[in-house]
Protein backbone atom coordinates (compact mmCIF):
# COMPACT_ATOMS: atom_id res chain seq x y z
CA UNK A 1 0.00 0.00 0.00
CA UNK A 2 1.45 3.35 -1.01
CA UNK A 3 0.61 6.76 0.46
CA UNK A 4 -2.39 7.31 -1.83
CA UNK A 5 -3.89 3.96 -0.84
CA UNK A 6 -3.45 4.76 2.85
CA UNK A 7 -5.15 8.14 2.41
CA UNK A 8 -7.96 6.45 0.46
CA UNK A 9 -8.40 3.89 3.22
CA UNK A 10 -8.60 6.67 5.83
CA UNK A 11 -11.22 8.55 3.77
CA UNK A 12 -13.32 5.43 3.15
CA UNK A 13 -13.22 4.29 6.77
CA UNK A 14 -13.99 7.82 7.97
CA UNK A 15 -16.98 8.09 5.64
CA UNK A 16 -18.28 4.69 6.71
CA UNK A 17 -17.84 5.69 10.36
CA UNK A 18 -19.94 8.82 9.69
CA UNK A 19 -22.74 6.64 8.33
CA UNK A 20 -22.57 4.34 11.34
CA UNK A 21 -22.54 7.34 13.70
CA UNK A 22 -25.69 8.66 12.03
CA UNK A 23 -27.40 5.29 12.38
CA UNK A 24 -26.45 5.05 16.07
CA UNK A 25 -27.66 8.64 16.57
CA UNK A 26 -30.97 7.86 14.87
CA UNK A 27 -31.45 4.85 17.13
CA UNK A 28 -30.41 6.40 20.44
CA UNK A 29 -31.34 10.09 20.36
CA UNK A 30 -34.66 10.83 22.05
CA UNK A 31 -36.40 13.38 19.83
CA UNK A 32 -36.74 14.66 16.27
CA UNK A 33 -34.39 17.64 16.53
CA UNK A 34 -31.43 15.66 17.88
CA UNK A 35 -32.03 12.95 15.27
CA UNK A 36 -31.85 15.65 12.60
CA UNK A 37 -28.49 16.67 14.04
CA UNK A 38 -27.19 13.11 13.72
CA UNK A 39 -28.55 12.73 10.19
CA UNK A 40 -26.39 15.53 8.74
CA UNK A 41 -23.09 13.68 9.36
CA UNK A 42 -23.08 11.25 6.41
CA UNK A 43 -24.89 13.74 4.17
CA UNK A 44 -22.14 16.38 4.23
CA UNK A 45 -18.84 15.18 5.75
CA UNK A 46 -19.42 11.51 4.91
CA UNK A 47 -20.14 12.26 1.26
CA UNK A 48 -17.10 14.56 1.11
CA UNK A 49 -14.79 11.83 2.45
CA UNK A 50 -16.18 9.26 0.01
CA UNK A 51 -15.79 11.63 -2.97
CA UNK A 52 -12.23 12.41 -1.81
CA UNK A 53 -11.51 8.68 -1.85
CA UNK A 54 -12.83 8.43 -5.42
CA UNK A 55 -10.68 11.39 -6.49
CA UNK A 56 -7.60 9.89 -4.81
CA UNK A 57 -8.00 6.52 -6.50
CA UNK A 58 -8.94 7.65 -10.02
CA UNK A 59 -6.63 10.71 -10.10
CA UNK A 60 -8.16 12.42 -13.14
CA UNK A 61 -8.72 16.20 -13.31
CA UNK A 62 -11.67 15.61 -15.62
CA UNK A 63 -13.53 13.97 -12.73
CA UNK A 64 -13.12 16.92 -10.37
CA UNK A 65 -16.03 19.05 -11.72
CA UNK A 66 -18.50 16.18 -11.39
CA UNK A 67 -17.34 15.40 -7.84
CA UNK A 68 -17.51 19.10 -6.89
CA UNK A 69 -21.02 19.41 -8.37
CA UNK A 70 -22.19 16.35 -6.43
CA UNK A 71 -20.88 17.77 -3.15
CA UNK A 72 -21.94 21.40 -3.72
CA UNK A 73 -25.48 20.41 -4.64
CA UNK A 74 -25.59 18.25 -1.53
CA UNK A 75 -24.53 21.31 0.49
CA UNK A 76 -27.26 23.39 -1.17
CA UNK A 77 -30.14 20.92 -0.93
CA UNK A 78 -29.64 19.31 2.49
CA UNK A 79 -30.44 22.55 4.41
CA UNK A 80 -33.64 22.95 2.38
CA UNK A 81 -35.01 19.58 3.43
CA UNK A 82 -33.70 20.03 6.98
CA UNK A 83 -35.49 23.40 7.20
CA UNK A 84 -38.78 21.94 5.99
CA UNK A 85 -38.57 18.90 8.27
CA UNK A 86 -37.65 21.04 11.29
CA UNK A 87 -40.46 23.49 10.56
CA UNK A 88 -42.99 20.70 10.21
CA UNK A 89 -41.65 19.04 13.34
CA UNK A 90 -42.03 22.24 15.38
CA UNK A 91 -45.53 22.92 14.11
CA UNK A 92 -46.86 19.42 14.60
CA UNK A 93 -45.77 19.38 18.27
CA UNK A 94 -43.37 16.49 17.75
CA UNK A 95 -40.73 18.45 19.65
CA UNK A 96 -40.23 17.64 23.31
CA UNK A 97 -39.95 20.99 25.10
CA UNK A 98 -38.54 19.45 28.28
CA UNK A 99 -35.41 18.48 26.33
CA UNK A 100 -34.72 22.01 25.08
CA UNK A 101 -32.60 24.47 27.05
CA UNK A 102 -33.68 27.50 25.01
CA UNK A 103 -36.76 27.82 22.78
CA UNK A 104 -36.52 31.29 21.24
CA UNK A 105 -39.22 30.59 18.66
CA UNK A 106 -41.73 29.88 21.43
CA UNK A 107 -41.29 33.43 22.81
CA UNK A 108 -42.04 34.89 19.37
CA UNK A 109 -45.09 32.67 18.91
CA UNK A 110 -46.49 33.61 22.33
CA UNK A 111 -45.95 37.32 21.65
CA UNK A 112 -47.87 37.05 18.38
CA UNK A 113 -50.69 35.10 20.04
CA UNK A 114 -51.01 37.70 22.85
CA UNK A 115 -51.32 40.53 20.31
CA UNK A 116 -54.30 38.72 18.83
CA UNK A 117 -52.54 38.20 15.55
CA UNK A 118 -52.08 34.72 14.16
CA UNK B 1 -6.13 -10.11 0.17
CA UNK B 2 -4.65 -6.72 -0.64
CA UNK B 3 -4.78 -3.81 1.77
CA UNK B 4 -7.56 -1.92 0.01
CA UNK B 5 -9.56 -5.13 -0.39
CA UNK B 6 -9.63 -5.50 3.39
CA UNK B 7 -10.70 -1.87 3.71
CA UNK B 8 -13.52 -2.57 1.24
CA UNK B 9 -14.79 -5.48 3.34
CA UNK B 10 -14.69 -3.36 6.53
CA UNK B 11 -16.51 -0.48 4.82
CA UNK B 12 -19.15 -2.88 3.47
CA UNK B 13 -19.79 -4.33 6.93
CA UNK B 14 -19.97 -0.89 8.58
CA UNK B 15 -22.30 0.50 5.90
CA UNK B 16 -24.53 -2.59 6.20
CA UNK B 17 -24.79 -2.10 9.96
CA UNK B 18 -25.62 1.59 9.44
CA UNK B 19 -28.26 0.72 6.83
CA UNK B 20 -29.79 -1.85 9.20
CA UNK B 21 -30.02 0.80 11.93
CA UNK B 22 -31.72 3.34 9.67
CA UNK B 23 -34.13 0.71 8.33
CA UNK B 24 -35.06 -0.15 11.91
CA UNK B 25 -35.76 3.56 12.54
CA UNK B 26 -37.89 3.73 9.37
CA UNK B 27 -39.92 0.74 10.57
CA UNK B 28 -40.18 1.77 14.23
CA UNK B 29 -39.87 5.58 14.14
CA UNK B 30 -42.58 7.12 16.31
CA UNK B 31 -43.49 9.89 13.86
CA UNK B 32 -43.58 10.31 10.10
CA UNK B 33 -40.80 12.91 10.26
CA UNK B 34 -38.46 10.49 12.05
CA UNK B 35 -39.01 8.09 9.16
CA UNK B 36 -38.29 10.84 6.62
CA UNK B 37 -34.97 11.68 8.29
CA UNK B 38 -34.03 7.99 8.47
CA UNK B 39 -34.83 7.62 4.76
CA UNK B 40 -32.54 10.59 4.02
CA UNK B 41 -29.73 8.92 5.96
CA UNK B 42 -30.35 5.65 4.09
CA UNK B 43 -30.00 7.58 0.82
CA UNK B 44 -26.70 9.03 2.03
CA UNK B 45 -25.50 5.53 2.95
CA UNK B 46 -26.37 4.29 -0.55
CA UNK B 47 -24.40 7.21 -1.98
CA UNK B 48 -21.45 6.28 0.20
CA UNK B 49 -21.65 2.69 -1.03
CA UNK B 50 -21.72 3.84 -4.67
CA UNK B 51 -18.67 6.05 -4.11
CA UNK B 52 -16.81 3.25 -2.32
CA UNK B 53 -17.47 0.90 -5.23
CA UNK B 54 -16.11 3.50 -7.67
CA UNK B 55 -12.99 4.12 -5.58
CA UNK B 56 -12.10 0.46 -5.03
CA UNK B 57 -12.88 -0.86 -8.53
CA UNK B 58 -11.54 2.17 -10.42
CA UNK B 59 -14.55 2.99 -12.57
CA UNK B 60 -16.85 6.01 -12.95
CA UNK B 61 -20.13 4.26 -13.80
CA UNK B 62 -21.92 5.50 -10.67
CA UNK B 63 -20.77 9.11 -10.87
CA UNK B 64 -23.81 10.40 -12.82
CA UNK B 65 -26.09 8.55 -10.39
CA UNK B 66 -24.29 10.14 -7.44
CA UNK B 67 -24.69 13.66 -8.90
CA UNK B 68 -28.39 13.16 -9.67
CA UNK B 69 -28.89 11.71 -6.20
CA UNK B 70 -27.44 14.79 -4.53
CA UNK B 71 -29.42 17.16 -6.79
CA UNK B 72 -32.92 15.66 -6.44
CA UNK B 73 -32.58 13.68 -3.22
CA UNK B 74 -34.09 16.42 -1.05
CA UNK B 75 -37.39 16.75 -2.97
CA UNK B 76 -39.01 13.75 -1.31
CA UNK B 77 -38.43 14.87 2.26
CA UNK B 78 -39.49 18.46 1.46
CA UNK B 79 -42.74 17.17 -0.05
CA UNK B 80 -43.50 14.91 2.90
CA UNK B 81 -42.66 17.65 5.43
CA UNK B 82 -44.98 20.08 3.65
CA UNK B 83 -47.74 17.47 3.58
CA UNK B 84 -47.43 16.78 7.32
CA UNK B 85 -47.66 20.48 8.19
CA UNK B 86 -50.66 20.93 5.92
CA UNK B 87 -52.61 18.02 7.36
CA UNK B 88 -52.07 19.14 10.95
CA UNK B 89 -53.20 22.69 10.23
CA UNK B 90 -56.50 21.43 8.84
CA UNK B 91 -57.19 19.08 11.72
Amino acid sequence: MNVVDVLTAICLLGGAAMSLAAAVGLLRFPDLMSRMHAATKPQVLGLFLMLAAVALQLQAWSLLPALLVAWLFQLLTVPVSAHMVGRAGYRTKYRRPELLTVDELNDVVEAVVEEGGA
Amino acid sequence: MTGLGTVGVIVAVVLSLAAAGTIYRIAAGPSLLDRVIAADVLLAIFGAALATDMALKHHTDNLALLVVLSVVGFIGSVTVARFVAHRKEEA
